[in-house]
């Protein structure tokens, strides 16, 4: 009679296809998974206290490194929740600009996901397609903000600076043009074969096990779940916006793939119904208290300067209170906690990560199924872990 | 109005002694509960059919150093049904432990995790309390508000000699 063993295997933390350091232990009976206990924390850098430590302005930046796929999208999540705790009013103007700003991130952070993710399970052609795309977005981004990975865009009470001259027109090329290439990526994956073989029935999660478990995001819809934080509470004048919620029926990893597809047409709708209707206007919030003065003021009015000079160094004081906002950014419902003690620094910085818990669910997707669909499922639910190590 | 605090009112019948105070900051409504019935209150949240409270959005924890009661633990729950977010807080002294909610939401699994990771906080009955973020082993928990945030390296992983 042969003894019956588990096979413990270690996969990452340096590994191509756990899209960054996770580490995930696998207990295998055969090629089946029995057990799979991810461990995290090898990006761990503590920007929740770093935070405690900082101005409310200081802590923009180090935003954009959470989830770096979504820089404008992090920016928008905490600048909101900011201006909630202070409860100012933004501009329409710079509402429009963060809307398409963070469409445009959406784009960029699908774009990687797409071409990683098949990457990962053996096609090598749509990553130079996706990238191509990407390099679009980022070029626009790099004109309006002046950075690619981490522009640092947003303001709280508005945003850097307005859009340069003749970017309208890139955008529109963009807009134009994307539609397209999303057929292009589809002709390749959709009715593809292999790939169907590959992601059909794999990584399953229900609808009541998705809840239950805190998705949130594309995999939430990829289960059915029609919710979407732009859709259940609005941000940002996204109620202006049409837009629709696409969702799946199984909530495996294809259901999840044409999720993101759909979404990207959506994101790309959006981006251009902002151009068309961007209205005229300031781009900052006229609060003295918070928003920094206009550069060529500072260089030529002495209360000008001086004001500059507090809000940088002192920063400003939000009245005592807590609030929570949070922004529908390519991973999920991505919040912000604050808890000001009335001081110039956040005296609790909470960051509600959605990959976090998107990936706690992961043992419950790939346990019983092969070791082979690990990789599917890990770049369907689409982790990045900057966001979840912090 | 009435259903916005719709939750809290059904609360105030269930828990009339439970419930500490109920705070409307911008439109968000804070319950701060009594730390012994927060897994009933949590358990209730979940399975009432007007509330459907499905969704533990998040659940961290806060040092208020040097106060007393030190910690406290806030739970964002979120009510499709009701498209509304309810948040809970209780109060804790160093060195108490708080009843896991993980059978209820198995969000609270890593959550909670977290929340020992970085403040300390036990949770009784979990099934899998270890460290998360930081390695097995660690000394100290780094949100702590007298956890330094600079310094030299006083807790190196082992590196066993080769």
């Amino acid at each position: 009679m042969a003894e019956t063993r588990w096979m413990t295997i270690n996969m990452g933390p340096q590994h191509p296809a756990t899209h960054g350091v996770l580490r995930l232990v696998l207990e295998l009976d055969g090629e089946i998974i029995v057990k799979a206990i991810p461990h995290i924390g090898h990006l761990h850098r503590g920007v929740e206290k770093l935070a405690e430590n900082r101005t409310y302005h200081q802590v923009i930046p180090l935003t954009d490194r959470l989830d770096y796929t979504n820089a404008m999208g992090n920016n928008l999540a905490y600048v909101l929740a900011v201006e909630k705790l202070l409860g100012i009013e933004v501009p329409k103007r710079a509402q429009y600009l963060r809307v398409m700003m963070a469409e445009l991130q959406r784009i960029a952070a699908h774009l990687i996901w797409l071409g990683t993710h098949v990457l990962d399970i053996g096609a090598t052609t749509p990553i130079f397609y996706t990238f191509r795309e990407r390099e679009e977005v980022l070029r626009i981004f790099e004109e309006v903000a002046g950075g690619r990975l981490t522009p640092t865009y947003l303001r709280i009470g508005g945003v850097a600076k307005d859009l340069p001259e003749g970017i309208d027109e890139k955008i529109r090329d963009f807009v134009k043009v994307f539609p397209q290439r999303i057929n292009e990526y589809e002709t390749l994956l959709t009715q593809n074969i292999i790939w169907l073989k590959r992601t059909k029935e794999v990584g399953v999660i229900s609808k009541e096990d998705a809840i239950n478990w805190g998705v949130t995001g594309p995999t939430l819809r990829g289960s059915g779940v029609k919710w979407d934080v732009r859709k259940a509470f609005p941000y940002s004048s996204y109620d202006e916006f049409e837009f629709d919620i696409p969702v799946g029926t199984v909530g495996d990893v294809y259901d999840r793939y044409i999720v993101r597809l759909r979404e990207m047409e959506w994101s790309n709708s959006i981006v251009r119904q902002a151009l068309d209707r961007l209205p005229k206007g300031p781009i900052l919030a006229d609060d003295p208290r918070v928003v920094l003065p206009n550069k060529e003021m500072v260089l030529t009015d002495i209360a000008s300067l001086i004001r500059q000079f507090k809000i940088v160094s002192e920063g400003f004081k939000p009245p005592k209170g807590e609030v929570y906002a949070s922004v529908e950014a390519a991973k999920g419902e991505l919040g912000f906690y604050i808890i000001s003690d009335g001081s110039n620094r956040p005296f609790r910085l909470r960051i509600r990560p959605p990959s976090f818990l998107n990936l706690g669910a992961l043992p419950r997707m790939i346990e019983g199924s092969l070791i082979a669909d690990v990789i599917s499922t890990i770049g369907s639910i689409d982790i990045v872990l900057g966001e979840i190590d912090r | 109005m009435s259903d916005l605090y719709l939750a809290v009112n059904r609360l105030k019948e269930k828990f009339p002694d439970s419930i500490l105070e109920v705070v409307t900051f911008r439109g968000e409504i804070t319950a701060k509960v009594t730390k012994k019935d927060i897994y009933e209150i949590c358990q209730f949240l979940y399975s009432d059919p007007e509330l459907q409270y499905h969704m533990l959005t998040d659940l961290c924890g806060v040092d208020y150093f040097p106060e007393t009661p030190r910690f406290e633990i806030v739970y964002l729950l979120h009510s499709f049904k009701l498209n509304h977010r309810l948040r809970l807080k209780i109060r804790i002294n160093e060195g108490e432990s708080v009843s896991s909610v993980e059978s209820i939401w198995k969000a609270a699994n890593w959550l909670e995790r977290e929340v020992y990771d970085l403040f300390g906080i036990k949770f009784e009955n979990h099934p899998d309390l270890r460290r998360i973020l930081l390695w097995d082993g660690y000394e100290g928990h780094p949100l702590r508000k007298d956890f330094p945030v600079e310094g030299p390296d006083f807790d190196k992983p082992y590196v066993p000699e080769v």
